[in-house]
């Protein structure tokens, strides 16, 4: 299975820009709120929940109806349908109906002439509630058994004993934060009523068909009477996956109700208050292990902050279980899940979906043992590391069967000058008494496809138009990873023509149906799969005409540069167009494309759900300030498996933007509810992403030489969440700087964020027992 | 008062004049819903995020200044005499791409799109403002601007390619070549338009003033006497787009010459209260040059731009963070109104929480900052979750001097989020005096501390941290002024691998 490992065979591949960078820097890309309105158009603004669980008693709307401007005011009485807005489970209200179940959580849509005129009223709502206890905080979630869902649990059948058995064992308790999305570009729908009960939305979403589903449902309409477009985002990272629902719904809602244009656009802190983030996670672990290193039994158990409702949190928690692995090999292990539902956002799919979560517990078990034992961790990690032709089994079933970690590590720790660098840290954080340096290599393994089989489908059109340009349409969207870009040139190249000649018009429900979510990495994946497909028949007839019209053998008919040709034959590729329109040859091709050989148990949590796996892995050194806990990168060397990338340039930039934006989750992005469990960082004020001085000075970034096994859209591999846990190393580099106050002897109680404050704690908790 | 109503501007060559317009409506709103020049974005509406970055320019010294400004927290009358440009204005109507546009597809700078036009007007300013940046000075540059996609690295790359690129066929002041003549006719427009009268306008129950004399102001502040007074519009913006608060007066000091202005006494600096943060900071840096990481942290370059020392002042919130350096150098507030000018210490301006000893009918004229002795021990931190743009957890400043005895015989102690108001530490201050400035001293100053402030916890920061930070930040000082350790870095930015 290995054959293709090592051979650095280069498919087609090229670095061209983002197929709208042009537009993007003049200003002129196109985003929902940029779209010309109606000039009847009306605005929408939310009135919130104020408490975090409380009954809804009384609703006066008298004062918003006498704001200026305002023209209606929508509760959850005027759903015609459904009032749910759940990609899964149906638990996820658009209006609140009789309980709030979070400080934020939307009960009346308040409909104005202006943007303002909407917000304004907003805040003249005047709710009766009947306060009740709030469940706040994964332990009490946890200890009164409140779960949004049943909990998940892998076992294999020696775990208790092989614990009883090891060498050495330990225990801990860690956390890590969650993250909000803050994609630029806020939550927004624009949604025109047409005839017939139809409706029309334009909307910031990475899965139109299910906007297009929930809003069906809600209006109680076929969904051929409802189109949603998409033709960008100003970003996703997973924000936009289910949770574009609600607002898409109450757009649509008021459209069709007042039969008007509508458009919502969410103020940053209403955004910010009302949408879900990504998973916190709580741990507990007990991992037994021989004093060499190696793992023999890890007993983990995860609670995962889910929020009032369920939301994507069982995909998400499947795939932090299928993720705890990460590059190790668990001969036995045992690990639980508990979706812990609290009265908080719900919180959904987030680059990574749990995948990070689920890695981030091994890698932090691992550290820790390696303190214990006084090793490098490096050496800790790579003694567990998943083998070749053994220990390649996962603890979910599948077999690891294009493992390149270590040849990858190992060209990093050189590329790196790892352990010379670790040397020098030592020496440095002998002298330094004040500043100290940490370094850490770390390294990732992560499983492509969905979970869920069925997602994995994709479908495209391609129209060729007689001038020889052409239009392509699929089912995927484009949040600024690239994906049309990469589509672009896949069709170009099954075409033989320049890119110049291909353009990706929005995605619409109403020209590829049933699309999935462009989410866990897949998009191009399948899309480009799809868009091939249909450009591959489109090339078939042509070859067939050609070789009938001209006496060729379909064989030697080349398509390239924009001509085509056969031994001595050079035609223009417009020119052949022409021809095939003249003959009355179809010029435009559905395709599909569905991911072959994956399987999946729910009920067993069990099978082959990953089509194959990305890997990379990642040097960070840090400074930390020990009087203070302030830290800073200093160093990043990042070495990622894109297999045979189809645009180096696109994948490069989405490993930077993953590591960075990993790095931010672990260190500066602090979420924080206060007592009565109101979201306090709901601004980029208060909510702090990585800055452009985050971005360190030396930062080194590499594509690993690779080429799928499997047959993968020209052989590359997906690469927009793995880099995300390559900031694992930014972490652990700060726990080793810290430990450097103990000599490295005693495990810092360091918990992600690493926040001033966080690292701070953790410094003075060694230098208290160094004595 | 010989008024107007008529904001004048110039936009892509042309004079705007707007009439009967909401003076309380942003720039980004002016220029996204009535324009459809909708390349400038709203990321957050309270100047945090940068996709609103736009370039305004002025003529000062007979140069053509640019800055870069967060056209979110600009309102339209602000703009009055000034050149706007915005992303859609570097194209000139052309094809092709200005020079830092390009660079910025060179460099595979943009994915989502959605950050950029912001990002490409921040580069724009840095572009036309400096030749050959450093790391340090693209970071400044870009520190206002989030990205949420790329990580920074291609957009800090596009910084230094911009330079490299040719102009184009655009108007020449849009490029790098003989900035001086390519100038001259936009400092002749803008000429045309300088104001000369006061702004007055009333539009839909909101009443803004502009005035230009100070006789103006005080009659202004008499017959309103619960103005709001605008500077910056920094954090007034917010009280408007995010707390939806309706100003039914707003009296705009931009206009008032005699608030602008840096004056060397020789003794002390003026600074009036209307320079922008940007200005006085630039100033500051040169006479004060320990506070100069301090002012580096000091919010995002377009803030600083827009925002000014009066108003930080004026405005007393207890994290502004340029009250603690302000604090220890005796800085004093020059106040002006109906009663006429007075002086007091700025330590006494503030009275409790957003409470200042000012009348209704006063405002702050200037701030007077006596140089201090040259061999003052000074020196300004702030520790933030974020080094780029972020709010104080705790903010410090500290100033000290050694008599021939080598005993303290002046300190000064001062501390932003430790308490209601920005604060000094007295009783740290009282330890401290006649002692020698060794570790016992220092101990003893920081245990004095403890008693002087009992700060909150919030979102940024526990109670317990901020005390820790109050007191570590005093023994930082200590160990860059006395201890024996400059063989060694005491902070993050003394890492040759930070300040690159």
């Amino acid at each position: 299975m290995n054959e293709a490992i090592g051979q650095p065979t280069r498919l087609f591949s090229s670095a061209l820009p983002h197929e709208s960078a042009r537009m993007h820097v003049a200003g002129s890309a196109l985003f929902v709120d940029d779209i010309t309105v109606a000039e009847n158009t009306l605005y929408v603004a939310l009135v919130p929940s104020e408490h975090a669980r409380a009954r809804i008693l009384s609703i006066d709307t008298s004062e918003i109806l006498a704001s200026p401007g305002v023209v209606a005011v929508f509760a959850a009485g005027d759903i015609p349908g459904a009032n749910d807005c759940g990609p899964i489970i149906h638990d996820d209200p658009i209006l609140a109906e009789g309980e709030v179940q979070y400080v934020g959580q939307p009960i009346l849509i308040v409909v104005a002439e202006t943007y303002m005129q909407a917000r304004i009223a907003a805040r003249m709502a005047n709710i009766e509630y009947e306060i009740l206890q709030p469940v706040l905080g994964l332990q009490q979630a946890y200890n009164q058994q409140s779960f949004v869902l049943p909990p998940m649990r892998l076992t294999s059948d020696g775990v208790s004993q092989q614990l009883a058995d090891s060498e050495l064992s330990q225990t801990g308790e860690f956390r890590i934060g969650g993250q909000e999305h803050f994609y630029l570009e806020g939550q927004i729908s624009y949604v025109q009523p047409k005839e017939d009960g139809c409706l029309h939305i334009w909307t910031s979403t990475q899965h139109p068909t299910e906007m297009q589903q929930v809003v069906a449902h809600m209006l109680e309409r076929d969904a051929n009477q409802v189109v949603v477009e998409m033709r960008r985002m100003g970003g996703g990272f997973g924000g936009k996956e289910s949770q574009s629902a609600l607002y898409c719904c109450a757009t649509a809602l008021a459209a069709d109700l007042l039969q008007c244009p509508v458009k919502c656009r969410l103020d940053r802190d209403d955004d910010m208050l009302m949408t879900g983030k990504r998973h916190h996670f709580a741990y507990r672990y007990q991992v037994g292990y021989a004093p060499d290193g190696l793992i023999q039994a890890l007993q983990l158990k995860m609670l995962v902050g889910a929020g009032f409702s369920a939301d994507l949190s069982g995909p998400v928690a499947t795939r932090a279980l299928c993720h705890v692995d990460n590059a190790y090999f668990l001969a036995q292990s045992d690990i639980s899940v508990y979706c812990c539902k609290t009265n908080t956002q719900s919180n959904t799919a987030f680059r990574g979906f749990g995948g990070p979560q689920g890695a981030f517990a091994t890698e932090y078990i691992i550290d820790s043992m390696a303190r214990e034992l006084g090793l490098d961790p490096l050496d800790v990690r790579k003694r567990n590391f998943y083998g070749r032709q053994q220990r390649n089994r996962t603890p979910y079933g599948q077999v690891v069967e294009d493992n390149v970690i270590h040849e990858l590590v190992e060209q990093l720790e050189t590329s790196s000058d790892y352990r010379q660098r670790r040397q020098a840290i030592a020496e440095f954080n002998k002298q330094s008494t004040v500043i100290k340096k940490g370094i850490a290599l770390t390294p990732v393994k992560f499983g492509i496809s969905f979970n869920v089989r069925h997602f994995n489908q994709a479908g495209a059109l391609v129209h060729v138009y007689t001038d020889g340009s052409v239009m392509v349409n699929h089912g995927g969207t484009e949040m600024g990873q690239g994906l049309h870009t990469k589509v672009v040139q896949v069709v170009a190249h099954e075409l033989g023509i320049a890119v110049e000649r291909v353009r990706i018009s929005a995605t619409d429900t109403s020209k590829v149906a049933n699309t999935s979510a462009t989410a866990a990495s897949t998009g191009a994946d399948l899309n480009a799969k799809a868009a091939q497909q249909a450009a591959q028949q489109i090339r078939q007839r042509l070859i067939a005409l050609m070789a009938d019209r001209f006496d060729l053998e379909p064989e030697r008919i080349v398509f390239a540069g924009d001509y085509i040709t056969a031994g001595e034959g050079v035609w223009r590729f417009d020119e052949i167009v022409q021809l095939a329109y003249q003959e009355r040859i179809q010029l435009w091709s559905d395709g599909f494309y569905k991911t072959p050989g994956l399987s999946w148990d729910m009920d067993s949590l069990t099978g082959n759900p990953f089509y194959y796996f990305a890997y990379g892995a990642a040097v960070s050194e840090v400074a930390i300030d020990t009087l203070t806990g302030e830290s800073r990168l200093l160093r990043a060397d990042l070495l990622h498996d894109a297999g045979n990338p189809i645009n180096p340039a696109i994948d490069l930039g989405q490993v930077e933007g993953g590591f960075i934006q990993g790095m931010g989750w672990l260190t500066s992005e602090e979420l924080v509810w206060n007592e009565a469990g109101r979201l306090m960082t709901h601004a980029p004020s208060t909510y702090k992403i990585p800055a452009v001085s985050d971005c360190p000075v030396d930062f080194r970034v590499e594509l690993f030489e690779n080429r799928n096994v499997k047959d993968s859209i020209m052989r590359s591999k997906a690469v927009g969440e793995p880099p995300l846990l390559l900031a694992f190393s930014v972490f652990f580099a700060i726990r080793d700087a810290i430990a450097s106050v103990a000599d490295g002897k005693i495990n810092p109680p360091l918990s992600a964020p690493a926040t001033g404050e966080e690292i701070l704690a953790a410094v003075d908790y060694c230098k208290e027992r160094r004595r | 008062m010989n008024t107007s109503s008529t904001v004048r501007f110039i936009l892509d060559g042309q004079i705007v004049e707007l009439e009967d317009f909401d003076p309380t409506r942003s720039l980004l709103q002016y220029l996204r819903e009535d324009l459809h020049r909708c390349g400038t974005k709203e990321g957050c509406a309270e100047g945090d995020c940068g996709a609103c970055t736009v370039v305004i320019g002025e003529a000062v010294d007979n140069r053509l200044q640019l800055r870069s400004i967060n056209a979110c927290l600009l309102l339209l009358p602000m703009l009055h005499g000034k050149l706007l440009i915005t992303v859609e204005s570097l194209q000139a109507g052309l094809s092709e791409l200005h020079p830092v546009q390009q660079a910025m597809v060179d460099c595979h700078a943009s994915q989502c799109g959605f950050c950029t036009p912001g990002f490409v007007m921040s580069l724009f300013a840095l572009y036309k403002n400096q030749q050959h940046p450093d790391r340090d000075q693209i970071n400044d540059n870009l520190s206002g601007n989030l990205c949420r996609c790329t990580g920074y690295r291609p957009i800090i790359e596009a910084a230094e390619r911009m330079y490299q690129l040719p102009a184009g066929e655009g108007p020449a002041w849009l490029y790098r070549e003989q900035q001086a003549t390519a100038e001259q006719g936009l400092l002749e427009q803008l000429q045309r338009i300088k104001p000369e009268h006061s702004l007055a306008i009333d539009h839909a129950g909101t009443r803004f003033f502009a005035p230009t004399t100070i006789a103006e102001l005080a009659e202004l502040k008499q017959q309103y006497p619960e103005a709001t007074l605008l500077a910056g519009n920094t954090d007034v913006g917010l009280w408007m787009y995010k707390q939806l608060r309706q100003l039914p007066v707003i009296i705009y000091l931009g206009l008032l010459q005699a608030l602008h202005g840096i004056d060397d006494s020789g003794s002390e600096i003026r600074i009036g209260a209307m320079v922008s943060l940007s200005d006085a900071f630039a100033s500051m840096a040169d006479y004060f040059p320990a506070l100069g990481d301090l002012i580096r942290q000091f919010a995002s370059l377009p803030i600083r731009n827009a925002g000014t020392l009066g108003g930080n002042v004026a405005n007393g919130s207890p994290i502004g963070d340029s009250m603690p350096a302000l604090l220890t150098l005796d800085t004093r507030v020059l106040l002006n109104g109906a009663g006429g000018q007075r002086e007091l210490a700025l330590e006494d301006f503030y009275l409790g929480y957003q409470q200042q000893d000012m009348a209704t009918d006063e405002w702050v004229e200037a701030l007077l900052i006596p140089k201090p002795a040259d061999d003052m021990l000074l020196a300004g931190y702030k520790v933030s979750k974020r080094f780029d743009q972020d709010i104080s957890a705790v903010c410090a400043s500290f100033g000290l001097l050694l008599d021939s005895d080598q005993r303290i015989n002046h300190v000064r102690i001062a501390y932003g989020g430790m308490a209601a108001i920005p604060m000094r530490s007295h009783q740290a201050e009282q330890v401290l005096l006649g002692k020698p400035w060794d570790e016992q001293s220092l101990e003893l100053a920081c245990g004095a501390i403890a008693d002087d402030f009992t700060p909150l916890s919030d979102l940024r920061a526990s109670s317990a941290y901020r005390m820790q930070l109050a007191q570590n930040l005093m023994r930082r000082f200590y160990l860059e002024t006395a201890a024996d350790m400059q063989d060694q870095p005491l902070k993050l930015l003394d890492l040759a691998e930070v300040s690159a």
